[in-house]
């Protein structure tokens, strides 16, 4: 994979005018690290000034320029809402300066050990391989064959936390009921590498990438269903660079054909819920209608929108694997909390996610707000579940 | 200074507190050409309370202290010139209250212009205040300390005329109430019919005290707004196409711009007037009004209005401008500054001829982007320049540029708008003796040890 060369990043172009602080609206602060830490180093164009006097020799590497780097979530709240002409690149830019530090050998603990459990163990807590299918203990789910419609890809955090793994059963009691056919990898199933990518160790990402198209291709998947957001993101976008073309579907997008076509039938469930729209599903690919027409076509269902949404939606804050490293935690303005405050505002109480990352950020949330007897966190796939059962 | 850090994490918290390389760094700057001045200490407040802790402890200590919004003030007025602690108050971010029938607003110090502004929006949409073009980021309260202009100037004045009270820390450490708010709960007047007090925090750029709270007036806001251009190849004409608009009294906002490029600008002044109404025939009956005031010009065809395609519309309709912040792109190098001084309307042709000259001289592009105050009794005339960061060159011969256009509108009767040191010094070496001795008496006498923003409007 081509090395971003680092002259050719014009950091500099920034003008650090603050646009990629907000919303469209300038209704608040929408970049979760300026959100969270407030000092002007840690919103994008401090960020991008602080890079650029970096590679220029201008400050040296220190343990709070590794912070201010790494609790960016890449969220693209800042490419959104950048009035300049060099606003797509901005990610670029961040993940390639990343890039930068681990080929200077300088990536902090955390972040080291992160990858280095990808690299060895194929997830970042660095659990065993052969645990990765453990969720499926009690689950009726086979491994996929050559003639299945759709590979459904786990991923890991689905397949080694507890909470999430519900999301993962949830999904397949769903298909179950359907004429749909379709197996996961089990313990073969490797690390998507889109952490990896945000964090800037391509080498590491064209790796795991290779190996899983690889597998893929052995396999010969042609669709593949992905429970989060972030694989559904660097499957379809980034894979075909590599040779690496499917038909990549979030899971959402599966359910709602199935709604529209009738194979799935929903029951009555009266309850007011709010939907948080995931940073790879809405910004980085624009699915923003898809989820909230499956919660709306539940009988009695009803939605509520938070004043961020959409485009405007705000990071839970664990994009570039901060769902497990949490760099932006431990305050009540950490964005997981603002945002279960925010929803719980809205007088919904379920707050709906499509992302694993996202319940797992808001779930921890809600035990620090001490407001887990107000609001409750459900994918989308556990209230579809739900629904059908009744 | 030990024990500073620990004294003013003490009383912010250790998280809102900084004396770390990477907040020096970037606190020691604006997006301006000044050269970077390191603070000691970068600090965050939430409260009143605290600001007053810190500025007794920089009073006892005798550290500067100098106050910063967003910075984008672009001429260096936010660099800590002796070091110090830097006050970054945007933690202090509370809209207090609006109060629809006395159209007012009292927030903290730090509310962005973008935060009041979607505020009104959702909770008070009959309501607006003077949004300024500077970016969304920009804080209320730094716009109007350093005399900033908006949506609204044209009709009511700089924005700081809007300014309907003050809640200020003293350098002292005393917090002090100016205007009705002193003697009110009502927050309706910066002065009259007390003494006005606010002409001392108002255009110091932070050297007589820290303001914290502020009233600011609001305004009607009407469903409908829209725009017309009227365009001449005459620059002697503008000045006579202002005093019609606006005789009018009826227009929002009176822009004029003009740029070399594309080339279908260069050389065409671009008069932009703005109307409200809350009808599409209100709209229509002004927008006839405002054609109507400069029929002759249309006749004589030394002029016309251009038809506006309905992709510019939006653009100019938008509020803050962001056309205006990409202009730090144009020379893809991420850096514009502008010499914005408010000039008497009758020297635009003269203003435009020599600032045009300067830039030839020193072979920079530039645009004008400038805006009507207070019903034509002034304009603030935006020479912008953009550069690139990386050339050093390109930087230092816009930063001779911006010099040289101050010096002009001082020639011209005219003074630098938020002024950077050195045309600071060149405001007070022409400036009355005896107002000079007063600016320095006032500074004295607020601020007798010289902590506050120090280097800005020295006297001595």
């Amino acid at each position: 994979m081509k090395k971003a060369n680092l002259s050719s990043l014009q950091l500099y172009r920034c003008f650090a005018c603050g646009y990629c602080k907000f919303t469209s609206d300038f209704v608040d602060y929408n970049c979760p690290s300026y959100k969270r830490f407030r000092f002007e180093t840690y919103f994008t164009g401090g960020r991008l000034w602080l890079m650029y006097a970096w590679l220029n020799g201008e400050i040296s590497w220190s343990e709070n320029l590794a912070n201010i780097i790494y609790t960016c979530t890449t969220c693209k709240n800042c490419v959104e809402h950048c009035p300049m002409g060099f606003n797509q690149d901005i990610v670029n830019w961040i993940t390639s300066v990343r890039g930068e530090v681990i080929e200077r050998g300088l990536a902090p603990p955390n972040i080291r050990d992160f990858l280095e459990n990808i690299r060895k163990h194929g997830n970042p807590w660095g659990k065993p391989k052969d645990g990765r299918e453990a969720w499926t203990k009690n689950v009726s789910v086979r491994k996929f064959k050559p003639a299945d419609d759709y590979l459904l890809y786990v991923g890991c955090l689905a397949s080694y936390d507890n909470r999430a793994q519900e999301i993962a059963k949830s999904l397949v009691e769903i298909l179950n009921d359907t004429d749909i056919s379709f197996g996961i990898l089990g313990n073969e199933e490797n690390c998507d590498g889109n952490e990896v990518f945000m964090l800037g160790e391509k080498g590491l990402y064209q790796l795991l990438a290779e190996q899983n198209i690889k597998k893929f291709k052995e396999l010969n998947v042609k669709r593949i269903i992905t429970l989060s957001p972030h694989s559904y993101n660097i499957m379809r976008n980034e894979y075909p660079k590599l040779g690496g073309t499917f038909e990549v579907l979030h899971y959402t997008q599966l359910l709602h054909d199935l709604i529209k076509s009738g194979k799935i039938k929903l029951s009555k469930t009266e309850v007011k819920v709010t939907y948080h729209d995931p940073c790879f599903l809405g910004r980085y690919n624009w699915i923003y209608e898809t989820p909230r027409e499956i919660l709306r076509s539940i009988p009695g269902l009803e939605l509520l929108e938070m004043r961020r949404n959409r485009g405007n939606s705000f990071c839970c804050g664990g994009g570039s694997g901060n769902f497990i490293m949490d760099l932006l935690g431990g305050s009540e303005d950490s964005p997981n909390r603002v945002r279960v405050r925010e929803a719980y505002e809205t007088g919904a109480k379920v707050l709906a996610v499509a992302c694993p990352g996202c319940m797992v950020m808001f779930e921890s949330a809600l035990k620090d707000e001490e407001m887990e007897e107000k609001l409750v966190v459900r994918d989308i796939s556990e209230i579809i579940r739900d629904s059908c059962r009744k | 200074m030990s024990g500073i850090y620990e004294a003013l994490a003490k009383i912010v918290g250790e998280k809102y507190v900084s004396n770390r390389m990477e907040e020096k760094y970037f606190y020691s700057r604006d997006q301006g050409l000044t050269e970077p001045c390191k603070p000691d200490y970068i600090v965050l407040p939430k409260t009143v309370d605290e600001v007053q802790a810190i500025v007794k402890l920089a009073c006892k200590e005798k550290i500067p202290i100098v106050v910063r919004g967003a910075g984008l003030a672009l001429t260096g007025l936010v660099r800590p010139l002796k070091g110090g602690i830097v006050l970054d108050l945007k933690r202090m971010d509370k809209i207090l209250e609006v109060n629809e029938k006395s159209r007012y607003a009292i927030i903290e110090a730090g509310v962005t212009t973008g935060k009041l502004k979607a505020y009104l929006e959702h909770y008070h949409p009959s309501l607006r205040f003077s949004i300024p073009d500077a970016p969304p980021s920009a804080t209320v309260a730094g716009n109007v300390v350093i005399h900033g202009q908006g949506r609204l100037t044209q009709q009511y004045g700089f924005n700081s005329d809007m300014v309907c009270g003050l809640e200020v820390v003293l350098p002292c450490g005393d917090v002090c109430r100016i205007g009705s708010c002193s003697i009110s709960p009502y927050w309706f007047s910066k002065g009259p019919p007390l003494p006005d007090l606010s002409g001392l925090f108002l255009g110091w750029f932070g050297t007589t005290g820290i303001i914290t709270k502020i009233g600011i007036k609001l305004y009607p806001n009407k469903k409908i707004r829209d725009v017309e251009i009227f365009v001449t190849d005459d620059e002697n004409l503008v000045p006579d196409i202002i005093a019609r608009i606006t005789y009018t009294e009826i227009v929002e906002d009176v822009n004029v711009w003009t740029q070399p490029y594309p080339l279908i600008y260069r050389g065409i002044h671009h008069i932009t007037a703005y109307v409200t109404g809350d009808s599409e025939e209100e709209i229509e009956f002004k927008k006839k009004m405002v054609i109507d005031s400069v029929r002759d010009y249309i006749k004589r065809k030394e002029g016309g209005f251009i038809f506006l395609t309905p992709d510019i519309k939006p653009v100019l309709l938008e509020m803050p401008q962001s056309s205006l912040t990409r202009f730090a792109d144009v020379k893809r190098g991420g850096g514009f500054q502008y010499a914005g001084p408010i000039i008497p309307i009758e020297k635009y042709p003269e203003a435009y001829r020599r600032m045009v000259e300067v830039a030839e001289k020193y072979k920079t592009t530039w645009a004008i982007a400038s805006r009507v105050i207070g019903r034509g009794h002034c304009m603030m005339f935006g020479f912008s320049f953009p550069f690139s960061r990386i050339d050093p060159s390109d930087m230092e011969r816009v930063k001779k540029a911006l010099h040289e256009c101050d010096l002009i509108a001082l020639e011209l009767g005219g003074v630098p708008w938020k002024a950077e040191i050195p045309a600071q010094q060149e405001i007070l070496k022409r400036m009355d003796q005896n107002t000079r001795k007063l600016i320095g008496q006032i500074k004295k006498l607020l601020d007798p040890y010289g902590i506050m923003n120090p280097g800005n409007w020295e006297v001595d």
